[in-house]
């Protein structure tokens, strides 16, 4: 006690002032000083407001996709080499059934179809047919693809959107999370992002659709299509299609928002060479048919073809406001996503409540602790005041720990300080009621500090490791803000440690150090 | 100034057979809230949307339902959350895309528009969660509890005996229960917030017992001859000062949250403030008199009475 080693009071200073300089940048309201470099504290979600998004890619939706252009596959690999079949249909979502006719050649067929299709396992189906089957590997790959770029397509929309820090990260096998801190449109950037965007357009079967729309049936080969209420005039309603899709937003290479001479906003497409050309040809073939564009299978709009269009220019129009028009845009320039998105969770907190939230939470904090700094001065005297100086750090140490670590508080988080706060003066309370029983065994003040953190020591290290543990289970299976709380905890802990034990015995050590001890103030 | 002029000599383990009796009785009641009445589970675990709003006047709660009702949300519940002019909203229906999701939701603030009048109501909160997300929260929160009271267990037997680990994770599961059945009779949302405080008050009530503990380790080789029941006595007495101020030290500041603190945190704060009266009751009066009926396979009636206090 007598003895002070000389690194301790400098470890105690140096320490005081890192923390100091890493906690300033949070302590201050607006912007800090230039010359502090530091971070502010990280804020969640629920204390600065804004989105966070659970989504999970039904991938076997993209299964089912790739089985679709296995159909095709098939199909043409029929035709060019002139095999006879009754039919090709998807027959499960990572299957295809092939109906051949009694007199066609199965062997030969099958020798065809191994050459032009990879990845399938071809099996007989009964005397008449095969069954082909996606391997599990390829499986696996499609659905991981499709994860894969449902990340980057919505990277690219949110980027456009414009969000200061978004955060997306891959969950477990199909899942995805989404973060976005402080978006004022949650609304806006849910339609943005989750938006499947999958642009087709179809050519009207302008001859059987009033019939169909009459009686309610398709003929083969054709469906029946809604169509989106433009504002027009022109009631919604049904517009029958042939299904097959002759030409896609896959073949887009621009998409930009645009007003027309009324004024009126629109989205003008540009398609790469191979799309320019199919669609030249399209237009040259259907002239006076009507082309539907479909969006995420509603009808968008269905003009006439009035010539052959070359130059790879079209137009989409509909009633947009101005900021559909600008939306509509960024989904079809960053792409369809390869399969849809269901949203499993969805938190949004509002800018105000977020701001209410860390306005009480700092009151509580600043109250709480007040009123724990009077009581134990009351109840301690002058070691209660050491004890004071201890909690005041800690703080400062938390804050500077998380701004540091880049750590982010929640509201939880926030209500974890001002437990800590409470639970801060614990390892002192220990500490001082050691003394204080030391005294009155009669030992010297001297000795009975000495004692006293002696054997508080093994108590607080139990006491501590074991909230520890609990702290680390809660944020292994916590999830956000839980997660926050406990990293939150888990560096009070730490820092009170620290203070409590060793920062508190040092300004002791100082205090005493050139005076003759007769009474403790405890 | 300190809470005892002179030296306690309370027979807490003498009063074990009281303290049992209280502790069951109160397991009884909260197993009968839990059983009758159950948890009022929040959408993290069954899944649903809550929407949380403000208005400029007062909330007004009676029309809002009548108007909702008419959106056939499905089970549908409405409070005043915190303060008159804010309302809760929770509702079962769930939209099956993303697109239908939007239009819910924008349902709902239309019709609350359609009441008070447009830009008048404003969104401050929105959570939804699908029911698929709802179990595995449940399921998370729960194994998070059993691993953190195993992981406890190890710790503990490890550092004391295995009689303190069956001692502190009984009294922690005493804690638990209570805690729960509290939620249930006051019949409180249970979310995943509560989860938290739940696990929060596990650590707390747990840092109180090894406390306790520690020092009935340290009195065992003190009072080397004395029955156990004398020795946990003494332990308890000499930990009982820090005990209360600790206590007390936390619920000023679990006070000033509960006053302060919101109403988002408020459940929080008053999960954490009952476990901490629990929690500070269980380290005294369950976590070291269960450590008796461990002693030896049987209580021995011979092992309470008075502290006899070695002159140190």
């Amino acid at each position: 006690m007598r003895q002070l080693p000389i690194w301790k009071p400098i470890l105690v200073i140096a320490v005081s002032l890192l923390a100091l300089y890493f906690a300033l940048p949070t302590l201050y309201e607006d912007t800090p000083p230039a010359w502090l470099k530091g971070d502010k504290i990280h804020q969640g979600l629920d204390l600065q407001g804004g989105l966070y998004l659970l989504y999970e890619v039904e991938v076997e939706k993209a299964v089912e996709q790739d089985a679709e252009s296995l159909v095709d596959t098939v199909k043409s690999v029929m035709r060019d080499a002139r095999f006879r079949y009754r039919s090709v249909a998807r027959s499960g979502v990572d299957r295809v059934t092939l109906r051949l006719s009694p007199e066609s050649e199965a062997a030969k067929i099958e020798a065809a179809l191994k050459k032009e299709v990879a990845d399938v396992v071809i099996t007989p189906k009964g005397a008449d047919g095969f069954e082909l089957v996606f391997t599990p590997e390829k499986i696996k790959s499609t659905e991981e693809f499709a994860v894969q770029q449902a990340i980057q397509i919505m990277r690219a929309r949110i980027d456009e959107f414009g969000v200061a820090e978004p955060s997306i990260q891959k969950q477990g096998k199909d899942r995805i999370i989404i973060q976005l801190p402080g978006v004022k449109e949650p609304e806006r950037a849910k339609n943005l992002i989750g938006r499947t965007a999958r642009l087709e357009f179809k050519i009207v079967d302008d001859k059987n659709n009033e019939q169909a729309l009459a009686t309610g049936r398709a003929p083969p080969g054709t469906a029946l299509y809604s169509f989106q209420d433009k504002g027009d005039g022109i009631a919604p309603g049904k517009i029958l299609l042939k299904k097959r899709t002759v030409l896609s937003g896959k073949h887009l290479d621009d998409a930009r928002p645009s007003y027309d001479q009324y004024n009126m906003p629109y989205v003008s497409v540009k398609f790469d060479r191979l799309g320019g050309r199919i669609f030249a040809r399209l237009t040259g073939e259907h002239v006076n048919d009507r082309m539907a564009i479909v969006l995420d299978g509603v009808v968008f709009s269905a003009p006439v073809i009035r010539e052959k269009i070359v130059g790879g220019q079209a137009s989409i129009s509909g009633s947009f406001s101005p900021q559909d028009a600008h939306d509509l845009a960024i989904v079809l320039r960053a792409g369809a996503l390869p399969a849809p998105l269901k949203i499993l969770e969805e938190r949004t907190v509002g800018p105000t409540l977020g701001r209410d939230s860390v306005n009480q939470g700092i009151n509580s904090i600043v109250i709480g602790g007040i009123l724990v700094v009077i009581f134990m001065a009351l109840y301690y005297k002058g070691f209660g005041m050491l004890a004071n100086v201890a909690v005041v750090l800690n703080i400062i140490i938390l804050i500077a720990v998380l701004a540091g670590m880049q750590a982010t508080l929640t509201l939880p988080g926030l209500a974890g300080t001002v437990l800590l706060l409470g639970m801060a003066v614990d390892a002192n309370v220990l500490i001082f009621e050691r003394i204080r029983e030391e005294l009155r065994s009669g030992k010297t003040p001297l000795a009975a500090i000495d004692h006293g953190y002696g054997k508080a020591f093994s108590t607080i290290l139990d006491a501590n490791i074991t909230t520890l543990i609990t702290a680390i289970v809660l944020f292994q299976f916590g999830t956000g803000p839980v997660r926050g709380f406990a990293v939150t905890l888990s560096i009070g802990l730490v820092a009170s440690m620290f203070t409590a034990i060793f920062v508190t015995r040092v300004l002791l050590a100082m205090i005493v150090r050139n005076r003759r001890l007769n009474k403790l103030s405890i | 100034m300190r809470f005892f002029n002179k030296l306690t000599d309370f027979d807490f383990t003498g009063r074990r057979q009281l303290a049992f009796m209280l502790s069951g009785a109160l397991i009884v009641v909260s197993l009968l809230s839990l059983v009758t009445q159950g948890l009022n589970f929040g959408i993290d675990f069954t899944g649903g949307t809550l929407v949380q709003v403000r208005f400029e006047q007062n909330a007004p709660i009676v029309q809002m339902r009548q108007e909702l009702d008419k959106l056939d949300l499905g089970d549908m519940a409405i409070q005043e959350f915190g303060d008159p002019r804010e309302a809760l909203i929770r509702f079962e229906k769930q939209g099956k895309d993303n697109k239908e999701q939007q239009e819910l939701l924008g349902g709902v603030m239309g019709a609350l528009e359609g009441i008070v009048g447009k830009g008048k109501v404003e969104q401050r909160r929105v959570e939804f969660v699908g029911p698929q997300v709802g179990d595995e929260l449940a399921e998370q929160g729960l194994l998070a509890m059993l691993l953190s009271l195993g992981a406890i267990l190890i710790y503990v037997a490890f550092r004391f005996e295995a009689r303190f680990a069956v001692g502190a994770v009984a009294a922690l599961i005493h804690d638990v229960f209570l805690t729960m059945g509290f939620f249930s009779l006051i019949h409180h949302e249970f979310t995943l917030v509560v989860v938290a405080a739940l696990l929060t008050v596990v650590g707390y009530s747990l840092n109180d017992t090894i406390v306790v503990y520690d020092r009935i380790r340290e009195e065992m080789k003190r009072l080397k001859k004395q029955p156990l029941g004398t020795v946990i006595n003494e332990a308890v007495n000499r930990t009982l000062s820090r005990t209360l101020v600790t206590s007390l030290t936390t619920i000023l500041v679990l006070l000033a949250l509960l006053v302060l603190g919101g109403a988002v945190i408020h459940d929080f704060a008053l999960t954490l403030f009952f476990g901490v009266v629990v929690g500070t009751y269980s380290s005294i009066f369950v976590a070291s008199p269960v450590i008796m009926f461990m002693d030896k396979g049987k209580p021995s009636p011979l092992q309470g009475g008075k502290p006899t206090v070695e002159s140190a």
